[in-house]
């Protein structure tokens, strides 16, 4: 399923003017902080109303600034995991994964939308945590259970602001393969917002966005990105880890993997390196 | 820790003295006064009406207040903050101005056949002004400590704006609007200068609790005690849900502090 994303927001003096692309295979946006990417994740979501602008998924149009369509949040079946992961304290973790059931066209009795919640935790290997409470859990169980409640409602493009932000460097390991197995097994499409340029490998996306100052400055393959970056920063951003990169990308096995896991799709219409909005 | 002993005795003592001041004996005679039991009744029921009306017409603005910041939002604030610093008794003419039979919607009320001043309604319309900012501010101040991300992610698990309003911002903001509403509902329980002022001292009619002391002092001083006793000890009871509720439900969701209590109480870990 193809989708995209071309909207202008200000703020005061920010403005952002951005267009983002993708299908199946997670996307990654990459930027320095206050560059406007959870302005722009909450655009998408529709919780932030921008100026102008236009997205679509699939054959829905969740946004047309000049048709005057903007589709309410709970009907965009867009999942948004924020930076804190956005767990409902005064939930146990079963019922915070069955919120998603518990109202709107998608609502269930409560024991059947809590029997289904429980099937998808013990999917996501997060049964155990079902009668806790979000205080009592480890940032990686919080994050598994965010994930697993933005996927219960099956959204058809999925959010998450840096998903491993707040993990200690073990921790965030684990929880980089989890989420690379869970988004790609289900093959959502995905926008993925991370500063940590293992993400990307991780994930295997296509197309890496960078946003700079509320503009995509550049975007392309993860190689292209790390080979000719465009700017400062990012080349710091792959320069970090470029190690981990060259040394994962010279036997190529990101590359196989991928395909074997169907990610890169081949007639993508992978968007080029120049700036797109000048 | 020295310093910390005159204003501790300056607010403990009086409450110590009044509780001392009178034999069991005493306060059973106050009790059964003749302005004891409507004063009582009458107390109860305009404040349960006061604090209905207070919840029920607080809770909107307050989630306004708490949802919309910027300079609109600030000047509301002000408003609201207005009869808490403005004495009781300037309010009660502010209501006489509004309500009266020369004020502001008094020929119309008299046209209709309404008359607000010197009756229950007008004792319930004086708690609600003189009271309200309490549960506003207390109840704005809880909305706002609730994460927006939450709603954010309730409205995107397919939750309209009331049901996450509902299933979210209540729940987590309940804390402080129970804090909120037990503070608004003891000061409405006390209050004096604005229902004298605009609805009178009329027994059975507009007599509450505070203008019954105020009538026994100069007959009986026992019953004006008892009545006393009475207030502190509903007061005593009012205060502790304020204290301890925050505290039960940061346990119950097993955090270390409270989500939209009020401020500066530290709760214990779970």
């Amino acid at each position: 399923m193809h989708w995209n994303v071309h909207v202008q927001a200000s703020a005061g003096a920010f403005t952002l003017d951005a267009r983002l692309e993708g299908e199946a295979a997670p996307v990654v946006v990459i930027g320095p902080n206050g560059s406007g990417k959870t302005t722009l994740l909450r655009i998408i979501a529709g919780t932030c109303r921008p100026l102008s602008g236009r997205i679509r998924l699939g054959k829905r149009v969740l946004l047309d600034s000049e048709a005057g369509v903007s589709v309410p949040p709970e009907e965009r079946r867009v999942g948004y995991v924020p930076q804190g992961y956005g767990l409902f304290p005064h939930l146990t973790v079963l019922d915070n994964v069955a919120f998603g059931l518990a109202a709107g066209p998608r609502r269930r009795p409560g024991p059947e939308r809590r029997r289904i919640a429980a099937e998808l935790l013990a999917d996501v290997e997060c049964a155990h945590l079902a009668p806790r409470y979000p205080a009592t859990l480890s940032g990686g169980e919080k994050q598994r259970v965010a994930l697993a409640r933005a996927l219960l409602p099956v959204p058809e493009l999925l959010l998450l602001d840096e998903p491993l932000a707040a993990l200690d460097v073990a921790a965030r390991r684990g929880l980089r393969a989890y989420l690379a197995r869970h988004l790609t097994k289900r093959t959502r499409p995905a926008v993925v917002v991370t500063h940590d340029a293992r993400d990307v490998h991780a994930l295997g996306s296509p197309v890496v966005y960078a946003l700079e100052e509320g503009r995509v400055v550049q975007s392309g393959s993860a190689e292209h990105l790390a080979n000719c970056p465009g700017t400062a920063f990012i080349a710091e951003f792959f320069e970090a880890e470029g190690a981990v990169w060259s040394e994962r990308r010279a036997p190529g096995r990101m590359h196989r993997r991928s395909n074997a896991g169907g990610i890169l799709s081949t007639g993508l219409s992978s968007p080029s390196a120049a700036t797109p909005d000048t | 820790m020295l310093a910390a002993v005159p204003m501790l005795l300056i607010l403990a003592v009086p409450l110590l003295a009044l509780a001392g001041a009178s034999s069991p004996g005493d306060i059973a005679a106050g009790a059964r006064h003749p302005l004891f039991l409507p004063a009582l009744w009458l107390s109860a029921r305009t404040t349960l009406i006061s604090l209905a009306v207070m919840v029920l017409a607080g809770t909107p603005l307050a989630w306004w207040m708490a949802s919309r910041p910027g300079r609109r939002s600030r000047i509301v604030e002000s408003l609201v903050d207005l009869p808490i610093v403005v004495p009781p008794a300037v309010m009660g003419i502010a209501l006489l101005e509004t309500f009266g039979r020369n004020g502001l919607f008094g020929p119309a009320l008299s046209s209709l056949g309404v008359q607000i001043p010197f009756t229950t309604a007008a004792v319930v319309a004086a708690q609600i002004v003189v009271s309200a900012p309490f549960y506003v501010q207390a109840a704005a101040t809880a909305f706002r400590r609730v994460d927006e991300d939450l709603l954010i992610v309730a409205r995107t698990l397919g939750h309209s704006p009331a049901s996450a309003f509902f299933r979210v911002a209540v729940p987590l903001a309940l804390p402080g609007m129970v804090a909120g509403a037990a503070l608004a509902w003891a000061r409405a329980l006390g209050e004096f200068g604005a229902t004298l002022l605009f609805a009178g001292n009329l027994p059975g009619t507009t007599q509450t609790m505070p203008l019954a002391i105020y009538t026994a002092l100069e007959s009986d001083a026992r019953v004006a005690v008892a009545l006393s006793l009475v207030l502190v000890g509903a007061s005593a009871l009012l205060l502790f849900p304020l204290r301890t509720l925050p505290t039960l439900i940061g346990r119950r969701f097993g955090l270390a502090s409270g989500a939209g209590g009020p401020p500066g109480r530290g709760l214990p870990r779970a």
